[in-house]
């Protein structure tokens, strides 16, 4: 008989460096149906993320992880005036509580594209950082992958750092 | 066009207001939208006053939607109220099971105004 934990536990399911263009393909998404707007990929960023809010979504089952989105903090105030209303503009804890959820919802649109994880991963509520002096280190071994969106002439950067 | 009371349960005040926004951009006319972060608060709203639609969050704090779900079912008052679950997680376990405790519908974040109207409009009848 199978302890409970052995039944529950689910298969991990390993990384694809081909999971790039699936997050590119879920970000685009998200953004384009909650705020309304078509972002476009920057190719080939040249500098590592920045900005002043930081989102963060926590993984956990089959794959184990963690999904974020960074941008200015200009940035997330816009894109929580085009999600609310021009009401958000004013109020600094919705430009915050957007950028969380827009952050969620990438990572459920990821991995509801990947085989496998739909079930088998769970997803934390979102934390957001506001600063830019900050340092993130992970458990190794760890890979992942990072994307810049492009709005107004500034990046939104979507990164997903997985462990093995 | 039928005027609705509607009531947006989740726990993030963000998304109550993103459903909000998406069913009135979807061309539904709210009268009153009442709202709860968890399930016992929107028991306690639909005690105040039953709701032409519920839609909810399945994954909160305190009471789910799923067990909202069940508490809702047992209220006579609420009888043919509809309910559509809103899941982040592309979870098809979590919406089989909330369908099967009587969810009429239901939407998958991200979603786009069409999208919701294409699931609300047919449970409202009356030339939604």
């Amino acid at each position: 008989m199978k302890s409970m934990t052995q039944s529950r536990t689910p298969a991990s399911v390993p990384f694809d460096p081909n999971w790039k263009t699936i997050m590119e393909c879920a970000a685009l998404e998200v953004f384009e149906m909650m705020a309304n707007v078509r972002l476009t990929l920057n190719p080939a960023p040249t500098e590592a993320p920045t900005g002043g809010q930081t989102a963060m979504v926590g993984m956990a089952g089959a794959l184990c992880g963690m999904t974020t989105i960074r941008c200015t903090r200009t940035t997330a105030t816009k894109l929580a005036a085009l999600m609310l209303g021009e009401e958000a503009v004013s109020n600094p804890a919705s430009a915050r509580d957007a950028l969380g959820e827009l952050c969620n919802m990438v990572a459920g649109n990821f991995k509801a594209k990947i085989t496998g994880l739909a079930d088998a991963c769970m997803l934390s509520v979102p934390t957001v950082i506001a600063g830019e002096d900050y340092s993130m280190d992970t458990a190794e071994p760890a890979e992942g992958v990072t994307i810049a969106l492009v709005y107004e002439g500034e990046n939104i950067w979507v990164t997903l750092v997985t462990h093995s | 066009m039928k005027k609705l009371k509607v009531l947006i349960v989740d726990d993030s005040s963000v998304m109550r207001k993103i459903v909000e926004r998406a069913l009135r951009q979807a061309g539904l006319e709210l009268t009153e939208v009442a709202e709860a972060s968890n399930g016992a608060e929107a028991l306690a709203e639909v005690a105040k006053g039953v709701p032409d639609m519920i839609l909810s969050d399945i994954n909160m704090p305190v009471m789910d939607g799923l067990e909202f779900l069940k508490n809702l079912a047992t209220l006579e008052s609420a009888k043919g109220v509809p309910v559509i679950m809103i899941t982040t997680e592309g979870s098809e376990a979590r919406v089989v099971e909330a369908l099967s405790a009587g969810a009429k519908g239901y939407l998958r974040k991200p979603f786009s105004p069409e999208q919701v109207k294409e699931r609300v409009a047919p449970l409202l009848g009356g030339g939604q």
